[in-house]
């Protein structure tokens, strides 16, 4: 059994507490009148050359759509005023978007991680059942982490923020093409399908847990057997839930744009953080002194994952750009310009750090049954599809108002400690061998 | 490679009792045998269609394109379907000999051999179509980007259709490397039993001077990972470009993101129906019920099952997205794909790779063979369909309602379609009657772990 440490205990609070003061302070220091976003512009030092930057994209945004044209010219005073007050939503949501971003990445690993370890139970893999407990704790964040995530869905859908826009009646009277869209982006069905979504994981996590666990102790293999029907069932359930959960919560920000593989795409990210945050977990654990069983055949196995979903994330990565970029249709070419102009450093910073770097390090098979080196690239991994959520949430939520400080880093220190805590804790609740399992001898003696 | 140690609950992959001589002479049997009067008849048929469509094929050539039923606006029909068809069937060989290496399935083993022979022999089929299309096939190599004084002719570069070439060029010729790495073993193995002179020298030649000593395995391992290395992405990037020839465009319907994933899944979709279609005829036919057990039948409905539900959470997605988009273009591209005119071949297309293979949920439907073979079948269907939909709806109803045609094909187009299926038979009754068709080098490694004998043995010993 593994016991939680007085130091994991002190060392995620304190990263919940600190985390704390940065989101406060970044909501401390939004804006809450549109006179204060004009000040804080004003008062930025390159605010000069920001304003001249940003006339671009929100000019580039209304003119192709014609239907905000139409909302700007009858009802503001003219295009100085309606931009102030766009600037002024962009810096109220940074903050928001800020949670949001961090809020979503720590379920986002929680929720890969649950699909990653249905993939080893439907398939019957013998190399993984010595981890099947490692990944059942970090899946003990999936039902908080996503408690979180709707929690900030209800409380935009209840105009604390601008997260998503096409929950503001007044955007959407003036708006065609969202008015369109309410059919299905509309507050209530909104929400339904989030605790729909969350209510389906969690019950598969809960029952697998459940089977898991009870299959210790017993004589037959009749919960292994459900385990794996159950999997298979929750996969289907997944495949469909996965996409549909992909464009409410994150292709809605931007309710103008469209692209039919964004599902796939986030699923890309999740797996291969998940399996990059398993990999570190191990090594951390056999570092106490744990999972004695567990060796380096079983984190060559991880690594090639880790570099297979990589390749895998790079591929749809440059199926989804290169096809709208080389169509180049306006009204799906704006997600990119808007990130080639205003987001540069996260936007190319990322493909270094999701795809180059991971292909590069852990290509080498003795490097990938090295901790160090996975430890490394894991970090590397990880902030890159940090920065991945990010470059697909911020945009649409604060436009080229972004930074990186206090409010982001706040909010991932905070989740990243609620994480390690609730993760840890729930590793303390089953032992950390799932003994019964029939095929757990297989992974005992498997060697690559 | 992998451990050898297999949990008792894992089913045996080779049944009744083999040894390792028992493989040598159960595989060479056929080779070493006579043909029977079904395979004279079978052969006879295939090559007739095929000649029929060597027929049609030289009227084309000597004729031109016209004698297609191509039109104005569906300038693309039957010849990109089978094209894109036969690519698609090609991808299972590749997935079962790389990817399945690389996640160690032991499985594998017993169906690679012929899973790769259809591989080569179905892209063979499709490079006629780009070949044919040409019009003047003998100018094919300008296709490549040769230094030349022809004038001013370059290949263009921005163009997936040149992507293709390279793809499947790469593809093709990493395939047969693979597929012959694991032949030499083999075929040295039939070398070695063969006691006409001829047919000594004939395998003798093509083993490569095979030897079978520690080191030649040695090579034979490590090649055959760097093979399944390099294979995997090939795998993934084939359809994705030939997924690219239509995403690349501005054409509802076509120009969609999802393209490339999802015709990768929509490949091995096909490719695993046609390896069951192959293989439940030929385990029959070759006595090698051993070898292909029903449990490889069922892992692969289930790998159909997989495929065709991501296949169907893409179409959903799709149809989803047009009606999202907002797009009045995209969302008419879908509902014309419904309910239009071709809604009977959109509907072949959904009953056929999105219902059938879900029956697959059922055990005793997957464990069924005659199922499977009927199912293998509809999804060949449907999966024509697909590419026929994808690409006659969506251009027989272009931006120009005056222009708005139907498309119906010629004899022409008709014949080459089936002179390829014919051709396809061919080549692999041929290849039934010639080559080993199990991979029995690779069969025997497994068999003290997976062979029902030992694992009988294994459970009466207390594991």
């Amino acid at each position: 059994m593994f016991v939680l440490t007085k130091k994991i205990k002190i060392f995620s609070l304190a990263l919940i507490i600190l985390g704390l003061f940065g989101i406060a302070f970044g909501f401390y220091s939004a804006p809450s009148t549109i006179e204060e976003a004009k000040e804080i512009i004003a008062n930025s030092h390159h605010g000069d050359d920001h304003a001249s930057n940003h006339d671009y994209p929100v000019e580039a945004h209304s003119s192709l759509i014609e239907s905000s044209k139409e909302h700007n010219s009858e009802h503001s005073e003219g295009h100085e005023m309606s931009h102030d007050e766009h600037v002024f939503h962009q810096l109220a949501n940074r903050p928001w978007a800020a949670v949001y971003v961090a809020a979503f990445f720590f379920f986002m690993i929680s929720l890969g991680t649950l699909a990653f370890y249905a993939i080893q139970r439907a398939a019957q893999a013998g190399w993984s059942p010595l981890l099947f407990r490692v990944m059942e704790g970090i899946t003990g964040y999936l039902l908080p982490g996503g408690i979180i995530v709707l929690v900030i869905l209800l409380l935009s859908a209840l105009h604390f923020n601008h997260l998503f826009i096409w929950m503001d009646p007044e955007v959407v009277e003036h708006d065609k093409i969202i008015k369109a869209k309410s059919g299905y982006l509309n507050v209530p069905f909104f929400l339904a399908r989030g605790v729909f979504y969350l209510a389906g994981w969690s019950l598969y996590r809960y029952f697998s847990r459940k089977f898991s666990i009870a299959q210790d102790n017993s004589s037959d293999i009749s919960n292994h057997v459900k385990n794996f029907k159950l999997s298979a069932g929750f996969l289907a359930f997944f495949i469909v839930t996965e996409s549909m959960m992909s464009w409410d919560w994150i292709m809605s920000i931007d309710p103008h744009w469209f692209s039919t593989l964004f599902g796939w795409y986030v699923f890309a990210s999740m797996v291969v953080s998940a399996i990059t945050v398993i990999a570190i977990m191990i090594i951390f654990l056999k570092s106490l002194g744990y999972l004695e069983k567990v060796n380096h055949n079983h984190l060559h196995d991880l690594a090639k994952f880790m570099f297979g979903f990589s390749v895998f994330w790079a591929y749809l990565w440059f199926s989804q750009f290169m096809l709208i970029w080389y169509a180049n249709i306006p009204e799906e070419v704006t997600y990119f310009i808007t990130r080639l102009e205003d987001y540069q450093i996260p936007f190319f910073g990322m493909l270094v750090m999701n795809f180059i770097l991971p292909f590069l390090i852990l290509i080498n098979s003795d490097f990938k049954r090295l901790n160090w080196i996975i430890v490394t690239a894991g970090i590397i991994i990880l902030i890159g599809h940090y920065m991945d959520v990010f470059n697909m949430i911020m945009p649409s939520a604060v436009g080229d108002q972004w930074s990186f400080g206090i409010p982001e880093l706040g909010s991932v220190m905070f989740f990243a400690g609620l994480f390690i805590y609730i993760v840890f804790d729930s590793l303390t609740k089953a032992p950390l061998e799932a003994t019964g399992d029939p095929l757990n001898k297989e992974s005992e003696k498997f060697v690559y | 490679m992998a451990s050898h140690y297999e949990a008792p609950i894992r089913k045996p992959l080779v049944t009744g009792n083999k040894t390792y001589h028992q493989i040598s002479v159960d595989v060479a049997k056929p080779i070493e045998g006579k043909a029977n009067k079904q395979w004279w008849i079978v052969f006879s048929i295939s090559l007739v269609l095929f000649m029929w469509g060597v027929g049609c094929m030289i009227y084309t050539i000597s004729t031109g394109i016209g004698v297609w039923g191509l039109n104005k606006t569906v300038g693309w029909a039957w010849d990109i379907t089978n094209f894109v068809w036969w690519i698609g069937i090609g991808h299972a060989g590749t997935l079962i000999s790389a990817v399945l290496l690389l996640f160690r399935q032991k499985w594998r083993m017993g169906i690679n051999r012929s899973a790769e022979a259809m591989t080569i022999f179905s892209v063979m089929q499709a490079g006629l179509f780009p070949l044919i299309h040409m019009g003047r096939p003998w100018l094919a190599y300008w296709v490549l980007p040769i230094p030349n004084q022809f004038g001013s002719l370059w290949v263009n570069f921005n163009s997936p259709l040149l992507w293709d070439v390279f793809a499947i060029s790469t593809y093709l010729t990493v395939s047969l490397v693979f597929w012959w790495t694991g032949l030499l073993p083999d075929f040295a193995m039939i070398r070695d039993r063969a006691v006409k002179p001829f047919q000594k020298k004939i395998y003798s030649l093509v083993s490569f001077g095979w030897s079978g000593r520690a080191k030649d395995w040695q090579r034979f391992e490590e090649i055959s990972l760097v093979l399944a290395g390099l294979a995997t992405p090939l795998v993934l990037s084939v359809h994705t470009i030939v997924s690219f020839d239509f995403a690349t465009s501005v054409i509802p319907g076509w120009h969609t993101t999802i393209f490339p994933p999802y015709f990768v899944a929509g490949a091995i979709f096909s490719g695993f129906a046609m390896v069951n279609t192959l293989l439940i005829v030929m385990r029959k036919v070759c006595n090698l019920e051993d070898y292909i057990t029903l449990q490889h039948i069922e892992l692969m409905n289930i790998v159909i099952m997989i495929t065709g539900s991501i296949v169907g959470c893409a179409y959903i997605t799709e149809l989803f997205i047009a009606w999202y988009s907002g797009v009045e273009y995209e969302q008419y591209a879908f509902l014309n794909r419904a309910t239009g005119p071709y809604w009977w071949a959109y509907w072949a297309m959904m009953t056929c790779n999105v219902f059938s293979p879900q029956l697959m949920w059922f055990k005793k439907l997957r464990t069924s063979i005659i199922f499977s073979f009927i199912i293998s079948i509809v999804v060949n269907i449907g999966m024509w369909f697909e590419r026929f939909v994808i690409i006659v709806t969506s251009l027989h109803r272009d931006y120009l309602p005056s222009s708005w045609t139907m498309f119906s094909p010629s004899f022409v187009d008709i014949g080459i379609f089936i002179g390829t299926i014919g051709f396809f038979f061919v080549l692999f009754l041929l290849y039934a009657r010639t080559f080993p068709v199990i991979a029995q080098a690779e069969v025997k490694t497994i068999l003290k772990s997976s062979g029902d004998n030992y694992k009988k043995m294994r459970d009466k010993n207390g594991k």
